[in-house]
């Protein structure tokens, strides 16, 4: 314990070095923290996905629909407790057609209810006291469900596009050509932070009646009355239509979700390897600015020696310096990375909401232990050894 | 008067492990810029190749990819017989009109599933795309259910061999070749004949019409020409553009992301840098004050610190570039999410990559020696003496 205020006059003697490397292994703790977050958000994304859930997609690939017709068929089977479904909608702003967000047409009256433990309504129209909504449905959703051209946005979307509520937007469909007005009914707000807050509901019978197309479904989800039944259900529903020009392929959420992270391939692997090359790279510097800095003060070690300092003390004591600096450097910029990209706007492009988890703060403040201990060490060892006669012979 | 470079040379020498691990911080920001647009480039590149400058591919108005598109048979017709379409030595029009669909496949190596393109072409889609080679079995006989593997899927997902069967909606077809395509987005496809494929998939429609050129010239006359006749209600793309439009937005995050890494590295490395040489620069008083005896201005000794600052920036340049290059060539895949399915390509390294590492390496050196350097020239003789 008596050596700490020596350490901590030893660190201020060349403040200028201190806060430099200080500041480097800063910079790469952030960086680190913030590329194992892309990794993070990308797993919280399927983690937030629910097993109690399943989801029957065309078997080939989501790209082809499914028959209305499945809709019974898969409410019949035993152990299923609510049937909705939903078709990706792929609209563009005209406004903006490189902003990019999702739209579902879903079928309100089972799709709200199915997701009512996951998203909350923020801002609603008002509608006519006493306009009646289907059970399990939001009343604050009672304007959107009586407009046939509303629609329900995320409270994200909202602001980074600037609207209103009550306001009409205009989508180009690319799947379903012309221009589509829709009217803001309503503003959804995530309950899970993972959940995506930036998408756009609507009435899937809108779709059908404004495209004249023949009506088909892009996937079904349905919910399980005990979830534990998962895998079995989901055998028993692809069972069904496994002969039919519709064969299903059904999973639970959660692992659909994933399937969309598994497509990014290897990018989230090469991402941590940069993570880790970054802070290889600061840790080199570390230990050669420590190994600088014991060097100048070859004579100062010897007469600490002198005055009767153990070779044990003296190893300590530059150890807790090269700790002290990594120490602080890694803490503020693993906390700092943490608190920037989930409080604030400050965001990596392509994602809505960035998750850090607290296991990736930690493993930040441990790499950032770790390089203080190794590049601490072949210092503090050489100056440990040290023979105090060699030390003073180099005076001057 | 200036100060002999080779002062500066034997400066950094004096003091080689020093300088190896500052050059090596910036080795390492230049190396992870240098992939970063290495692989934005081969990703772009890929798409880019795809495409020929003398075809066009027609296109349901608003579609934004074959995906969405829809174009009917009627209309398919209408296009080969325009005289603007080049003719093959059959002198048979040179048009395909095309299905795509995508089906979802496993990956190779538990990567879990993504989606894969399957494209039905017609018999002058092959002569549509010069480059297409097959290198493995043979090609599809007409009218048989059989697929061709384009070679990047057929090393990366399962169930794409020789002889194996691909079952699609309850219609089995064998894998009877595989191709390649000189790099391009082809291969990272399953092509099958038009004829089969679009019963079993898709009903009566075409998600696209890729046709050669007559004349590459008159392609802004045929646009026109054909988005204005009401009977089709199409959009007319070169080829080229389609694809590289359809790289557009993430070949940009790849590139911005990359170079926001970079420049927060960057940050972190300028630190080293800086550290380096105020403590090259602090053992050194005694030579500055002989220097600044000798006659030597603070301009000439402002000058020769940034000179060195910027040669130990130069060593990280060069010592980046040569971390970064054994990657080149190397393949990776992504899904590309504007044509949803997966894409494979390669990092690739052009000297234009390297120069703008090198330029970065040195910018790095610049500002990191400007204020140690600053300092430097500003000791008070009378200081600096006593040092001594």
């Amino acid at each position: 314990m008596e050596l700490l205020p020596l350490v901590w006059t030893n660190l201020m003697r060349n403040k200028l070095r201190t806060i430099l490397t200080t500041l480097s292994v800063f910079v790469a703790l952030f960086l680190f923290v913030l590329l194992h977050g892309i990794t993070d958000t990308l797993t919280a994304s399927t983690q937030v996905a629910s097993e109690r859930r399943l989801v029957t997609r065309n078997k080939i690939s989501l790209v082809f629909p499914l028959p209305m017709s499945q809709y019974e068929k898969i409410k019949a089977v035993p152990g299923v407790s609510a049937v909705s479904w939903s078709n990706w909608f792929g609209g563009q702003d005209p406004v903006d057609s490189r902003g990019f967000f999702a739209q579902f047409a879903v079928d309100a009256k089972t799709y709200f209810p199915l997701y009512a433990s996951d998203i909350e309504i923020a801002q609603a129209s008002p509608a006519p006291a006493g306009t009646p909504v289907p059970p399990g449905v939001d009343p604050k959703l009672a304007a959107f469900m009586n407009q046939r051209d509303a629609c329900v946005v995320g409270e994200k979307l909202l602001l980074k596009r600037g609207w209103k509520l009550g306001q009409t937007i205009h989508l180009n469909g690319t799947i379903y050509p012309g221009s589509w007005p829709y009217v803001i009914r309503a503003v959804y707000r995530p309950k899970i932070k993972a959940l995506d807050a930036e998408t756009m509901f609507f009435h899937w019978d809108y779709l059908y009646e404004k495209s004249n197309r023949q009506a088909q479904v892009g996937i079904f989800i349905f919910s399980l009355a005990d979830p534990s039944q998962a895998a079995t259900i989901g055998k028993r529903v692809d069972a069904m239509f496994e002969n039919s020009s519709n064969a299903t392929h059904t999973e639970t959420e959660r692992a659909f979700q994933a399937g969309f992270v598994s497509m990014f391939g290897n990018i989230p692997f090469v991402i941590q390897v940069i993570g880790l090359a970054v802070a290889f790279s600061i840790f080199l510097v570390a230990a050669v600015t420590m190994m600088m800095a014991i060097r100048e003060r070859t004579n100062e070690f010897a007469v600490l020696k002198t005055l009767g300092f153990g070779d044990g003390s003296v190893f300590l004591m530059v150890l807790a310096e090269a700790g002290a600096i990594t120490l602080t450097g890694g803490l503020a910029g693993s906390l700092l990375a943490k608190f920037l990209l989930e409080r604030t706007g400050l965001m990596v492009p392509g994602f809505s909401t960035m998750i850090v988890r607290w296991d990736t703060v930690l493993l930040g403040i441990g790499v950032a232990v770790l390089m203080g201990a190794f590049s601490g060490l072949l210092p503090a060892w050489q100056a440990s050894r040290l023979k105090i006669v060699d030390a003073l012979r180099k005076v001057g | 008067m200036a100060i002999p470079l080779s002062y500066n040379v034997r400066s950094v020498l004096g003091r080689p492990w020093a300088t190896l691990a500052t050059a090596f911080g910036i080795g390492m920001v230049v190396a992870i810029l240098v992939l970063a647009l290495a692989l934005a480039n081969g990703f772009q590149a890929a798409l880019v190749a795809t495409g020929s400058p003398d075809n066009a591919i027609v296109l349901r108005k608003g579609a934004d990819s074959e995906l969405s598109s829809g174009v009917s048979r009627e209309a398919a017709n209408i296009i080969r017989s325009n005289p603007e379409v080049a003719t093959g030595p059959e002198g048979r029009p040179l048009v395909s009109p095309e299905v795509l669909v995508l089906i979802n496949q496993e990956r190779k190596h538990g990567q879990g599933p993504s989606n894969v393109t399957i494209r039905g072409v017609d018999r002058e889609g092959l002569a549509l795309r010069d480059d297409i080679k097959i290198y493995e079995g043979r090609d599809v006989a007409s009218g048989a259910s059989e697929l061709l593997v384009g070679k990047r899927i057929a090393d990366r997902f399962e169930g794409f061999g020789l002889g194996q069967q691909v079952n699609l909606n309850q219609r089995l077809f064998t894998v009877v070749g595989h191709f390649t395509a000189g790099g391009s987005g082809f291969e990272s496809e399953v092509w099958g004949e038009n004829a089969v494929l679009m019963p079993v998939l898709r009903g009566d429609v075409f998600q696209s019409v890729t046709f050669r050129l007559k004349d590459p010239a008159r392609f802004a006359a045929l646009k026109k020409e054909l988005e204005s006749d009401p009977r089709l209600g199409v959009q007319l793309k070169r080829e080229r553009d389609y694809y590289s439009d359809l790289a557009g937005p993430l070949a940009t995050s790849m590139r911005v992301i990359g170079i926001l890494i970079v420049l927060i590295m960057a940050v972190g490395a300028l630190f080293a840098a800086m550290n380096t040489m105020f403590a090259s620069i602090g053992s050194r008083s005694r030579e500055i004050a002989t220097m600044l005896t000798l006659g030597f201005g603070p301009g000439a000794l402002m000058l020769a610190f940034l000179v060195e600052s910027m040669l130990i920036a130069l060593l990280g340049g060069v010592i980046g570039c040569l971390l970064a290059l054994p990657v080149n060539g190397t393949a990776t895949s992504t899904t590309n999410f504007s044509t949803f399915s997966e894409i494979a390509f390669a990092f690739q390294i052009t000297p234009t990559i390297l120069g703008i590492g090198m330029l970065f390496a040195l910018m790095l050196g610049f500002v990191g020696g400007l204020l140690p350097a600053w300092k430097a020239s500003r000791q008070p003789l009378a200081a600096a003496m006593r040092a001594m």
